[in-house]
């Protein structure tokens, strides 16, 4: 696909997880049925302290989570627009923009929608086969500065964003998976 | 607590579910797993369910199974509780020509590399024959396990792929 088409990137500059500027608290991950996995989360100021002390927090647990390559926010039971993401060096990953956490994030290109089955942390014990674009342009807020930032990105760091940004919008893999017959026991455990 | 072992199946008609499900909650029957879906103008249902005693259901489907479209069977089973993983899940395609034994013959490849077959389904439409199935391998016989699969697959004359069903956590 050329540039033209994928759209401009506006990356994530020097931000990194150090420029939020506080410790991050390892916070507990709640599991599905917890109503705060089921609803909209409201946007966030991108700049506010509480802001910036929940996306190292996100980070802070996504990091001492085994495998884990992303984490929202209404998945330590905050409903707010707000998710960590870091793909680097899992093995289905082609594009990686390291560690980052973006606010008020929406999707504004999807393309080559492929299927790939998923699991969640809020949801232990089943994976769901799902479709999702394997590439996708993604904008969104940085916690801290308030950044504005465009994303290009394809193969499971796509996956990844558009998997954080369903938590945000209270939706979990089960409401996109294949059908009825798309939903399995877990049988790995990392 | 009862647990029960149901399976229902007859020519479909819009309601089986909804009929089925309604006699199990008014009974206080608490449906947990189940898989329910339409093979060749029959649904069929297999679902446990938990709570009253397998005559005491049974009696009440009779109704449902009274018009002699439908036949339901109860029975009592004992939890196994949770089954360990017996190795990485896989899913297994096979397609091509219908002929006879072509489940018997590929499912059994499977169990002689020690997998154990989770679900499984098969569709035919016109001459082609489809067979789709989870497995769970042991670690390191799946490249062994694929000659096997091609080798049977070509005395059969049909196709096979096994590919990896590993979930990403997100």
């Amino acid at each position: 696909m050329s540039g033209e088409e994928r759209g401009p990137e506006f990356g994530l500059g020097d931000w990194t997880p150090d420029s939020l500027a506080v410790p991050g608290v390892v916070r507990t991950v709640v599991s599905a049925p917890h109503p705060v996995l089921s609803r909209a989360a409201d946007e966030v100021d991108p700049t506010a302290e509480e802001t910036v002390q929940l996306a190292a927090d996100l980070v802070a647990t996504m990091k001492v989570s085994p495998g884990c390559v992303g984490l929202a926010a209404p998945q330590v039971g905050v409903g707010a627009q707000l998710f960590a993401v870091d793909v680097t060096g899992h093995p289905k990953s082609v594009t990686v923009h390291g560690t980052f956490v973006l606010c008020n994030a929406r999707v504004v290109e999807a393309t080559r929608w492929k299927p790939g089955r998923e699991g969640c942390m809020s949801v232990p014990d089943l994976t769901g086969d799902v479709k999702r674009a394997s590439r996708l342009v993604v904008a969104g807020d940085l916690p801290g500065s308030g950044e504005q930032v465009r994303l290009v990105t394809d193969g499971f760091e796509a996956r990844a964003l558009q998997h954080e940004i369903d938590h945000c919008a209270g939706l979990l893999f089960l409401d996109r998976v294949a059908g009825a017959h798309a939903v399995y026991q877990r049988k790995v455990y990392l | 607590m009862n647990e029960l072992a149901i399976t229902v199946i007859g020519r479909d008609r819009p309601g089986i579910v909804a009929d089925v499900a309604e006699v199990l909650a008014r009974l206080g029957a608490n449906l947990t797993d189940s898989t329910m879906t339409r093979l060749r103008g029959h649904f069929a249902m297999t679902l446990i369910c938990t709570g009253p005693a397998a005559a005491e259901v049974e009696a009440a489907l009779a109704p449902l199974a009274a018009e002699g479209q439908l036949l339901a069977t109860v029975r009592a089973v004992t939890p196994d509780g949770d089954v360990p993983a017996a190795g990485e899940p896989y899913v297994m395609a096979v397609h091509g020509s219908d002929r006879m034994g072509i489940v018997a013959a590929m499912t059994r490849v499977l169990v002689d590399a020690g997998g154990n077959v989770t679900d499984l389904s098969t569709r035919l439409t016109g001459a082609l024959y489809v067979v789709l199935a989870e497995v769970e391998l042991p670690a390191g016989v799946a490249d062994t396990l694929i000659d096997r699969l091609h080798r049977t697959a070509a005395e059969l004359g049909v196709e096979v792929t096994l590919r990896p069903a590993d979930p990403d956590l997100l």
